[in-house]
């Protein structure tokens, strides 16, 4: 289950230094891995990135939103959706495509080179197991927003993110719906997480 | 007059380092999003991040002139009334709170709702309530004088009347959100107004599953911010 490897900070761990490798940003993680060994990589990760740019935020959003596209347009299509679920997962598509190409677009506008979309691994395979996923899914991605919108330097890209965002949110709540989840949670407030704990919960669905 | 350095080295100061200014106008079409993207140089962005950017919408070029670190933006983002800069942000959205926490708790008292739609319209109430708690908190913290309580009233007739006015009225403050995110100084006040922003949109999202035409996403794949003077029009009806 996923939602068990995504629970298992082992796991997370030693997927660290292949996400790196495969699309993220940190290039001395890179490094530190293959000297020291992944597990050496995790805390390099996270004290590198508290002095991520702009440009490195946007390539962290893209790899996100391209899995999400990939997982909607993709995989959807072998796990037999029906009915409003078939529905929603359409439109969702659609919106996570467009996220994708507004952040590739402002990427290079950036002046930044966009990281290339890597091969994704959903372990699920019936209409259920796919929605439970979504709903992780569209949930960390909400998390990797509001985590990274405080670290964006420029004010345009920070409420630029914010229209992405709440969309990554909507999509949570109509999953959520869809599954007997809660919309909300966690609560009142959503819980930031820095990109680190991202890299670690995604790790698991990135094959390179 | 701070040299742009300057600027850099203060993380409070709006600045635009070489990005893409004409992005997200909700009003346009994705399509007209992605070409504006595409457009060499910088336009405008939209009103509430070009005065947070201290920039105009004649700006043609990707710099912008460095704000000074004192005055922190070039334009206030809400009226004068609620308080300058961060402070005035936290006492309008506290404001905007205060209404939905009052409206869920009169749909609440009329029992309109039961079921799991009871349910989680009595979960929203209680958010709404640590959402004015936390606003009312942070002002204080900040040595800022909180808003007062206005008082509402709100048209409580039937569920569906009301599952549509909740809808409107959360789709407003997920907006309302959006419009002063860019206009925070304080890290730490943008973090929690930020995870506030996002539970609105759940709001917004789970009601329109209740509401006949209503969308979990109804302006597509970017949401639409709304600046403080559209929201107070917005919601002046429902203050007593």
């Amino acid at each position: 289950m996923i939602t068990e490897r995504l629970a298992n900070p082992e796991l997370a761990e030693l997927e660290v230094g292949g996400v790196t490798r495969a699309s993220f940003l940190v290039r001395g993680a890179v490094a530190a891995a293959a000297v020291y060994g992944t597990a050496a990589a995790a805390p390099f990760v996270s004290s590198a990135l508290g002095a991520t740019s702009d440009v490195d935020i946007l390539n962290f959003a893209l790899t996100l939103e391209y899995l999400e596209t990939d997982f909607y347009q993709v995989k959807a299509k072998t796990v037999g959706l029906t009915g409003l679920a078939a529905h929603d997962v359409a439109n969702f598509g659609v919106e996570e495509a467009a996220h994708v190409a507004a952040l590739t677009a402002a990427i290079k506008q950036s002046g930044g080179t966009p990281v290339p979309k890597p091969t994704f691994v959903f372990p699920v395979s019936s209409s259920s197991s796919f929605l439970k996923l979504a709903y992780t899914v569209e949930n960390l991605g909400v998390s990797a927003y509001n985590g990274a919108g405080p670290l964006l330097q420029s004010k345009a890209l920070l409420a630029a993110a914010g229209t992405i965002v709440q969309i990554e949110a909507r999509h949570a709540a109509a999953i959520g719906l869809l599954i007997g989840e809660s919309p909300t949670p966690s609560g009142g407030f959503d819980t930031p997480k820095n990109m680190s704990q991202v890299l670690a919960a995604a790790g698991p669905l990135i094959k390179k | 007059m701070p040299t742009n350095l300057e600027a850099q080295e203060d993380e409070h100061v709006p600045q635009t380092r070489g990005i893409v200014e004409e992005l997200v106008r909700d009003d346009v079409g994705r399509k007209k999003f992605l070409k504006a993207v595409g457009t060499a140089g910088a336009a405008s962005f939209g009103a509430f991040v070009l005065a947070a950017c201290g920039s105009s919408s004649t700006t043609t070029t990707t710099k912008t002139k460095a704000a000074a670190p004192t005055t922190t933006t070039a334009a206030a983002s809400v009226p004068a009334s609620f308080g300058a800069g961060d402070i005035g942000i936290l006492n309008y959205a506290l404001t905007l709170e205060y209404l939905e926490k009052q409206f869920y708790a009169a749909v609440i008292a009329k029992k309109l709702f039961t079921g799991a739609v009871g349910s989680l319209v009595a979960e929203f109430g209680q958010q709404e309530s640590e959402h004015v708690a936390a606003l009312h908190a942070t002002v204080l913290k900040l040595g800022g004088t909180p808003a007062a309580e206005p008082t509402g009233k709100f048209p409580i007739t039937t569920a569906a009347a009301v599952a549509k006015l909740a809808y409107t009225v959360e789709n407003l403050g997920a907006a309302a959100y959006l419009g002063q995110a860019a206009h925070i100084s304080n890290p730490t006040v943008l973090a929690a107004a930020l995870s506030i922003h996002t539970v609105e949109a759940r709001h917004a999202a789970t009601l329109a599953t209740l509401v006949p035409g209503g969308h979990v996403t109804p302006t597509g794949a970017f949401a639409n911010p709304a600046d403080a003077a559209t929201v107070l029009a917005a919601v002046k009806p429902f203050i007593a």
